[in-house]
């Protein structure tokens, strides 16, 4: 009961303490954050004396070392899908914002440079931070055949990262950031997403420690590699000084040259540890189990991994191209960028031939055929990435929306395809059904999903292309022949076409939703099974009229 | 090769030595490319003309960097012929040495804006940001009405600079002493600016907004704008460039 009383009225206090701050804080912004964390304080307060056990015995321990603890997991699920929504919608909004500026609504809060930070930490870290968290300690926990350590500190991580989430999101829309793409929260959210991970660390180590099995999976390994890097990246790129300590601002420790190659090295390693190692992880688990099949090579595993994370931390200085960035380090950069080929290929490998002597269920089974379009997306980008590396490309693709279209192969195909396979896949087992609600909607979702890539990278290629060109391109009296503006508008059929590229992928989300909340409900859709028609032996023979006699006593051939 | 494999199922059973083994891994790469940005003294090459920022432009920097504009417009002109033809002379390292953080950009929905300084009159940015398609009728940037009708609100200038200088960027004790003053004067034409101008070489003076009686955010993004890339003298810089 003290106990109970005590952390409640911790919580209560801190509550207390976030409201001082939120009172005193220097901008409106840091105000409005400290009464979100009050907020959040105070509910985890009375949730704790509410929720207590008051009585005198203490509750006897249920044993659960026999069962994997996967209520953060179902949570994580929950969180993914609906992540998954605000960010796909939220991208809808701002590519209709370009294609339309009056749906930037003439408010400061609506406009495109605000959004745009929410969509894309909405996606990335929202929507993938939570599939990531949630696949690892399903993964880890099955992989090493051992309950998750401290399931209280793995509360505390997905609890913790929504609230790194929320405070994230809501300080773009009042225009809190630091200006650093992909890294924009302000210094106290770095600090509190720093906590976040050393638990998420903590946990994760620790039940691989903990294990029963003498190996650690591959997939734990590119887990480990995503988290320990992240850690890395995230300490040394938000490096700044608040101006105080009550406010949001803060400027940042590097300048100029160094701060943007440093960012760089965050940026692109956001890209390769957090949507592409992490999700290697998801990869290495889920496709051999939906396909029934073992991992296809061994060794093809333990030389990609050591040689793609080695090689990608170099590949930062490409996203710097012909800028004040030194030529050595653009050209190491480069070089580096067009190796990391190998080894990404090298998953698509190692992931696509596991389904060697299983390649019939693309056809039959549409959560495996999600995972060979993820994979397949996966090896595009992967070839397409360091081919826009290459200088003499990057001179015309930089600055356009190829750059944007080659994100979004690699976003929606990889990223997005494999996250939906892999929730496809937990759904059903993390609540106890025999079966997904519906098949055929994850089929439906499949379509919607691909239809919706091609008409965005499509059109994104196209119009990046056309961009880079119109601005290069020179008239016979040696002048410049496009106005700007006139490159702009030159855009706009395009970005009609991303939008409705956007949709179709957005109610394929819609559809999974719909079709993961039916599971969850415990429903099963009445529908026609989806592996074709089902063979009945007893109807396999002539019809008897026409069967000549003693066409049985014939032997079988 | 085949003894390479069976060692490594020891690291695949220490979870330590995989973290560690992992770590030293992804720890080389940015050693080797980042580090030595600091030390080698060829990577900013110093050139005469840039200074800090104002107080005012720093305040509309700020605001730049609120407002999400990094997202659509680039600061960095590459030594092409068709952007220094539309852009002005390619970006130096130096121009954005004080710049915490670099504001170079990955995009351009938008033009590029390292060199936007003195293009346009204060004027037609005034309304341009108010109301983009109002001067260009085929532009989708979001409009920005607001600015002008918000004052400019800092509880304390002085801190920002003083914050910046703890970060390395060469503010006098003058500068941060007389930052709230100098942050006012700078858009008043009346007021005295004391020794503004020789502090900082080539600020401009004046009223902004066109509402010379209000401080307003207006002000400090257009006196941001009108400063970018106008401060390094490219006829005597080029001389120097021509000789290495």
């Amino acid at each position: 009961m003290t106990a109970i009383l005590l952390r409640s009225s911790g919580w209560l206090g801190l509550a207390l303490l976030a409201l001082v701050a939120a009172l005193a804080g220097a901008d409106r912004g840091f105000a409005v954050h400290m009464a979100i964390v009050a907020l959040a304080a105070a509910l985890l307060g009375v949730t704790t004396a509410v929720r207590g056990n008051y009585s005198h015995q203490p509750a006897a321990p249920a044993d659960l070392s026999g069962q994997y603890y996967d209520e953060v997991i179902r949570w994580g699920v929950i969180a993914t899908v609906f992540w998954g929504v605000v960010g796909l919608l939220m991208g809808v909004v701002i590519a209709s914002q370009l294609a339309w500026p009056l749906a930037n609504l003439n408010s400061e809060f609506t406009t495109f440079g605000r959004l745009r930070p929410l969509h894309t930490s909405a996606v990335i870290f929202a929507f993938g931070g939570n599939a990531l968290i949630a696949t690892s300690f399903y993964i880890v926990q099955r992989t090493c055949r051992a309950r998750l350590f401290m399931p209280g500190l793995a509360r505390f991580v997905f609890w913790g990262y929504q609230l790194f989430i929320v405070l994230a999101a809501t300080g773009y829309v009042l225009g809190v950031t630091e200006s650093r793409e992909y890294a924009e929260p302000e210094w106290y959210v770095d600090i509190w997403l720093t906590i976040v991970w050393v638990a998420y660390l903590a946990v994760f180590v620790g039940t691989i420690a903990k294990r029963h099995e003498p190996h650690i999976y591959v997939a734990n390994w590119f887990f480990l590699a995503f988290i320990i890097t992240v850690a890395m990246l995230h300490l040394v790129n938000n490096l700044s000084l608040p101006v105080s300590w009550l406010g949001s601002k803060s400027y940042s420790a590097f300048s100029g040259v160094q701060d943007a190659l440093v960012q760089w090295w965050y940026g692109h390693n956001a890209v390769g540890f957090f949507l592409t190692a992490g999700f290697l992880g998801m990869m290495y688990y889920f496709v051999p189990k939906q396909a029934d099949r073992p991992v296809y090579s061994y060794r093809l595993s333990i030389v990609h991994f050591w040689s793609l994370i080695f090689l990608y931390i170099w590949a930062g200085p490409h996203h710097l191209h012909y800028t004040a960035l030194p030529d050595w380090a653009q050209t190491l950069g480069m070089v580096f960028s067009v190796m990391l080929w190998m080894p990404s290929w090298g998953g698509m490998i190692n992931g696509l031939m596991t389904l060697n002597g299983a390649w019939d269920r693309v056809r039959t089974d549409p959560i495996i055929r999600m995972m060979v379009a993820a994979l397949a997306f996966y090896g595009m980008s992967t070839f397409e990435g360091p081919m826009m590396s290459i200088k003499s490309v990057n001179s015309l693709s930089h600055y356009t929306n190829w750059t944007i279209g080659h994100v979004h192969s690699g976003a929606l195909g990889w990223n997005g395809m494999i996250t939906f396979a892999s929730l496809y896949y937990m759904a059903p087992r993390l609540w106890g059904r025999q079966r997904l609600y519906s098949l055929r909607l994850v089929n439906l979702h499949f379509w919607l999903a691909t239809l919706g890539i091609v008409f965005y990278t499509a059109s994104m290629w196209v119009a990046g292309i056309t961009q880079g060109l119109m601005w290069r391109e020179y008239g016979g009296d040696g002048y410049l022949v496009y106005a700007f503006v006139e490159v702009v508008a030159a855009m706009h059929p395009y970005y009609i076409i991303r939008v409705a590229g956007g949709l179709l992928y957005f109610s394929g989300a819609l559809v999974m939703a719909w079709n993961i909340g039916m599971t969850i409900a415990g429903r099963l859709r009445d529908e026609a099974p989806m592996a074709g028609a089902a063979f009945d032996p007893g109807r396999d023979r002539p019809l008897a009229p026409f069967a000549p006699a003693g066409a049985a006593a014939l032997p079988a051939e | 090769m085949a003894s390479i494999y069976v060692r490594h199922k020891v690291i695949e059973r220490r979870v330590t030595l995989l973290a560690v083994l992992a770590f030293i891994t992804v720890a080389i790469g940015g050693i080797v490319e980042i580090a030595p940005l600091f030390w080698i003294e060829s990577t900013v090459t110093r050139v005469e003309g840039v200074r800090p920022y104002t107080p005012l432009e720093l305040a509309g920097r700020n605001i730049y960097v609120r407002e999400g504009c990094y997202g659509c417009h680039s600061q960095m002109i590459r030594p092409f012929r068709d952007e220094t033809e539309r852009y002005g002379h390619y970006s130096l390292a130096a121009e954005s040495m004080y710049d915490h953080p670099f504001q170079w950009g990955s995009e351009r929905t938008g033009p590029d804006l390292a060199r936007v300084g003195g293009r346009y009159s204060d004027e037609w940015h005034v309304q341009h940001l108010a109301d983009p398609r109002a001067v260009v009728p085929q532009s989708i940037m979001p409009p920005y009405a607001f600015l002008a009708d918000r004052d400019l609100k800092i509880a304390d200038i002085a801190a920002h600079l003083t914050a910046l200088r703890h970060v390395g960027v060469p503010y006098s004790d003058a500068d941060i002493a007389r930052a709230a003053a100098d942050l006012a004067a700078q858009a008043d034409p009346d007021a005295d600016a004391g020794d503004l101008a020789k502090r900082y070489p080539k600020v401009l003076i004046r009223d902004f907004d066109g509402k010379p009686a209000r401080l307003t955010e207006m002000d400090a993004l257009v006196a941001y704008l009108q400063s970018l890339g106008s401060h390094v003298d490219f006829a005597t810089a080029s001389a120097q460039e021509a000789a290495r």
